[in-house]
């Protein structure tokens, strides 16, 4: 089964973010669409749920570095499901 | 330093009753009761059926589903009823800082629905991760946190948590901050969700809850019903009022507070008359002023016959004159809300000078032998009132409040 990362990501994101999907790209910049500490966390949380992953997340890890557009979201998220698998 | 006067210019309220102040005022003038048939919630393994449920809220008449995901449902009871409070009072805030405005909210157990959904969720599901917001929404402070970022009130903002009396002692912390000067306006009150499968069970313990109804100073009452909702009041320096020509409901002029330092779960006399000996004693009221008290009343055996017991000791044979009566047998039991909601009700009694009945009131109990106004409200002339509340764990408040002049 082939997954397309990057389009179920664009869709959480854009119903925490209230956007429509249309205008999120790869290239989109979190920080852009007003993506605030609390929306991370909701956002990882759900893509967890959708995938049955965990993705890495403590106080140690520079959340806006890491995930700076939604294309390195889609990637953290493909690597983890690859992992678990 | 000039101590402050404060007046009441706003209330809000979300109740099983009704949650527009017209609503909740006719369901207590006409004792018609918020409490019914538990729904909405699995009850497979609760023996529990009956309870004051808020049942018409919708959350997405006041919320987008973004903000609703943030919030508990008591913290969500406490902005709609604290925005609701801010529209009545007609106080224009400042779309950005209210650095005067304080907001005070008692409550019992803080986000119980976040709780419980969290630990189903481990406990019985075993998923790996919980709700990533679970404590910034189960925290007892949630709801003050709340209302002061919804409406940007950058006052002194803080929860109080007394069990039963949360509400009372959130108003009266409110009432001491506005008096000493360090605001000048305070949302104050209270706010409880804690009808969850959960929570209860816990209250399924203790032999305490009423079988079929709550009837306060009822010869057969059989105990208390759980209740929910939110109360908050505007509080605000009387000349602030006055200069901006405010509508003021009452002026709350004491407060007073105990410990029965004594059993966890019974009531103490002394406890609940030392509490409003000192409220007259702050209010400079004589016993003799005191027309009417509503009660603490919860239905209980125990609460009502050594509520009624209190009252003799503290106003002797001045007693026998004054009115009394409960909230409970039309709201339940609200925990941290009820001490507010009742505030609500005591003021609209000062203000409209109608005393809502004690309802679901069948019969005369000579240990609870005071006018406890049965099932029918009275025409009255209210000056000066009191209302009660004495907490599990012996935490007692009591207010007093007087008509405007």
């Amino acid at each position: 089964m082939s997954v397309n990362f990057e389009h179920e990501v664009k869709k959480i994101i854009a119903t925490q973010m209230q956007a429509p999907i249309d205008s999120l790209s790869a290239a989109t910049r979190l920080e852009d669409i007003g993506v605030d500490s609390i929306d991370v966390l909701e956002i990882v949380f759900n893509i967890e749920q959708k995938f049955g992953i965990e993705i890495p997340l403590d106080a140690q890890i520079d959340i806006t570095k890491t995930f700076e557009t939604i294309g390195s979201v889609a990637v953290a998220v493909k690597t983890a499901s690859l992992t678990a698998r | 330093m000039k101590m402050q006067r404060v007046v009441i210019t706003g209330l809000g309220v979300v109740t099983p009753a009704g949650s527009t102040l017209d609503e909740f005022w006719s369901a207590l003038v006409n004792a018609r009761t918020g409490i019914g048939v538990l729904e909405s919630i699995p009850i497979a393994r609760l023996k529990t059926r009956i309870a004051a449920q808020v049942k018409a809220f919708d959350s997405s008449q006041h919320f987008d589903a973004k903000s609703a995901a943030q919030l508990d449902r008591s913290s969500q009871f406490a902005i709609v009823a604290a925005r609701a409070a801010i529209e009545d009072s007609s106080i224009e805030l400042s779309d950005d800082r209210n650095p005067r405005v304080a907001t005070v909210l008692g409550t019992g157990s803080g986000g119980q629905t976040t709780l419980d959904e969290a630990y189903q969720k481990f406990y019985a599901e075993n998923v790996s991760r919980v709700h990533p917001l679970t404590i910034p929404k189960m925290m007892i402070s949630a709801a003050a946190s709340q209302v002061s970022m919804d409406l940007h009130l950058h006052g002194p903002t803080l929860s109080v948590s007394s069990a039963c009396a949360s509400g009372t002692h959130a108003i009266g912390y409110a009432f001491q901050l506005i008096r000493m000067g360090q605001a000048q306006i305070a949302l104050a009150g209270g706010t409880e969700a804690a009808l969850t499968p959960g929570s209860i069970k816990a209250w399924e313990a203790l032999p305490i809850l009423a079988s079929d109804m709550c009837r306060p100073f009822s010869k057969d009452r059989t105990g208390l019903v759980l209740g929910e909702g939110a109360g908050i009041l505007v509080l605000e320096a009387r000349d602030h009022a006055i200069k901006r020509s405010a509508k003021i409901y009452a002026e709350i002029t004491g407060f007073g507070m105990s410990a029965d330092a004594a059993d966890l779960m019974s009531p103490d006399i002394k406890g609940a008359s030392s509490a409003m000996i000192e409220a007259l004693r702050d209010a400079k009221l004589a016993p003799e002023d005191i027309t009417y008290i509503n009660a603490h009343g919860t239905g209980t055996k125990i609460n009502d016959r050594v509520e009624t017991t209190a009252v003799r000791n503290v106003f002797r044979s001045h007693a026998d004159k004054i009115m009394i009566s409960s909230n409970k047998g039309v709201l339940g039991h609200g925990l941290g809300c009820a001490g507010a909601l009742e505030a609500v009700s005591t003021v609209l009694t000062i203000q409209t000078q109608i005393v809502p009945p004690t309802a679901n009131y069948r019969e005369a109990d000579p240990e609870c032998n005071l006018d406890v106004v049965p099932n029918i409200a009275r025409q009255a002339k209210v000056q000066a009132a009191i209302s009660n509340s004495f907490a599990f764990g012996g935490l007692n408040a009591v207010l007093a409040f007087v008509r405007a002049v």
